[in-house]
């Protein structure tokens, strides 16, 4: 479980979160949802550590992350990966390389068993042999996002976090990313975290959604209850979000 | 503006804390210099080879023109050439060079890595960005931009030597006689020791320009402008203070 108590951040005068607390469960997709400057971007980069928060604490299966040492916090982000909005893959590196590298930093297994996790974790995000020598930059950005799917979970974390990963992605490419994502979080018993604006996403795989607006958290509960919460500000955005065939067919 | 630059120079030393950590992995750091080597220095042998050929053989032309004289004896011609290639066209002009070509590399490559978050994905995984990417980039700097000047300084006496003799403007003999005359070992330690300095200049500033990049491929453009631009400043400047301290 990742626990989030009172986190606030301001950049200069501009306070990003105002005081956020949230449960994010364990074993779950669990969605932070809300619109462009809402701060959910800012608020997941201070879940993984990217941003120091002002004030709040953030604990990780009770251990408080916000609060550790480095060294302590290098050894802890072991059990961590990520995938970035951009991929963030490695362009000096070949496809299976970037797949490689947390092993290779990290890890005391053989050559063998690397290449034998390499080539588990590719196969289970569905990317050819032929692509593995590939540069990363001649990959579509469906299978970037696939290849950063593979070397987040190559380390086998417990936490997996996603930062839109349906952004820049056809409609039909983003539903095959969160089947992904959610396949892999029950598979794995990973705790996902993934952070979108996509009501899609939320009906699709959201076992467990946050609401934010303005940096507060606005609601909180299962993905589909969001469809019937009376709350305007949760109404207003559901609407605003209706923009796909499913949505729009659920809420008649 | 004064305030700016102290805010700058306090961001570096900081920065250069962060670089000089204990790296994570010997082996992978290792493995990122022998890169690094390959990318900043293997690859800037033909421009150094090129630069310091036409760089000697200027020299020569321009000084035996100057010195044409039946009373200045060629071989003073050799000194000359000699010591302004080892002094000073070497170390300073090809770093001068590498800035450009090394530095904007650099700078452009980290720029590219903060804006497109791989920096971020570093430091998920574990690893401190600043060290593993700018820690070898250095070290490769310190140890190939000697070799580097050292190819030069041979290039330039070589350039040198083969103008002076195809265009007739020295007796090819007494010329090579004025590189060995009165040579004193502790100009080529001077000459390296400058390299050094410039090569951490090089390589730290750049740096650092391109890790503190923020926003898009446009500001990537910028820093790297501007680090050329510093770098080529800082190079001048120590180069004075170093000839003020060690030539004195």
């Amino acid at each position: 479980m990742i626990e989030v108590r009172g986190i606030k951040k301001a950049f200069g005068d501009q306070e990003v979160l105002k005081g956020i607390d949230m449960d994010l469960k364990p074993g779950q997709c669990n969605l932070i949802i809300g619109s462009s400057g809402s701060g959910k971007t800012v608020m997941l980069k201070s879940i993984v550590g990217l941003i120091q928060p002002d004030e709040g604490q953030v604990l990780l299966d009770g251990r408080d992350w916000t609060a550790m040492k480095e060294h302590d916090r290098k050894v802890l982000r072991q059990e961590m990966g990520m995938v970035f909005q951009a991929s963030a893959l490695f362009t000096s590196l070949s496809v299976e390389d970037n797949v490689r590298f947390p092993l290779d930093f990290f890890s005391t297994m053989s050559a063998s068993e690397k290449n034998e996790r390499v080539a588990f974790c590719l196969d289970r995000v569905r990317i050819p042999q032929s692509a593995l020598t590939k540069n990363p930059a001649e990959l579509s950005g469906g299978m970037q996002k696939r290849v950063a799917i593979a070397r987040a979970i190559v380390l086998n974390p417990k936490y997996l976090f996603c930062d839109e990963p349906n952004s820049g992605l056809d409609p039909e490419t983003s539903v095959v990313i969160d089947q992904l994502i959610q396949e892999i979080t029950h598979d794995f018993g990973m705790t996902t975290v993934v952070n979108t604006h996509d009501m899609n996403s939320v009906l699709e795989i959201g076992d467990h959604v946050v609401l934010m607006r303005h940096g507060y958290k606005v609601w909180e509960g299962a993905g589909p209850d969001i469809l019937h919460s009376t709350d305007q500000e949760v109404v207003d955005y559901v609407f605003r979000s209706a923009l796909f065939k499913k949505v729009r067919a659920a809420l008649k | 503006m004064l305030s700016g630059f102290l805010r700058g120079l306090g961001s570096y030393f900081l920065f250069l804390g962060a670089v000089l950590r204990r790296p994570e992995s010997w082996r992978e750091y290792f493995k990122s210099f022998i890169r690094e080597v390959d990318l900043l220095g293997m690859s800037s042998i033909p421009l150094v080879v090129f630069i310091s050929l036409f760089m000697g053989a200027v020299l020569t032309i321009q000084t035996a023109i100057n010195l044409d004289d039946p009373f200045i004896p060629d071989m003073y011609i050799g000194i000359a050439v000699r010591e302004g290639i080892l002094l000073e066209f070497a170390p300073t002009i090809v770093s001068l060079i590498l800035a450009g070509k090394v530095g904007s590399n650099i700078s452009s490559s980290l720029g590219t890595m903060r804006v497109t978050e791989q920096m971020d994905a570093l430091q998920v995984m574990g690893i401190n960005p600043a060290s593993y990417l700018v820690l070898p980039k250095i070290g490769a700097s310190l140890l190939f931009f000697p070799i580097l000047v050292i190819f030069s300084i041979f290039m330039g006496l070589l350039g040198g030597y083969l103008a002076g003799d195809w265009l007739h403007l020295v007796n090819p003999d007494n010329f090579l006689m004025g590189y060995f005359d009165e040579f004193r070992p502790y100009y080529v330690v001077y000459s390296l020791t400058k390299t050094v300095v410039f090569a951490f200049i090089i390589s730290s500033v750049s740096a650092w320009y391109g890790y503190h990049v923020k926003g898009g491929a446009v500001e990537v453009g910028k820093a790297s402008t501007k680090a050329v631009v510093t770098m080529s400043f800082s190079i001048i400047l120590f180069n004075y203070i170093l000839t003020d301290v060690m030539l004195q």
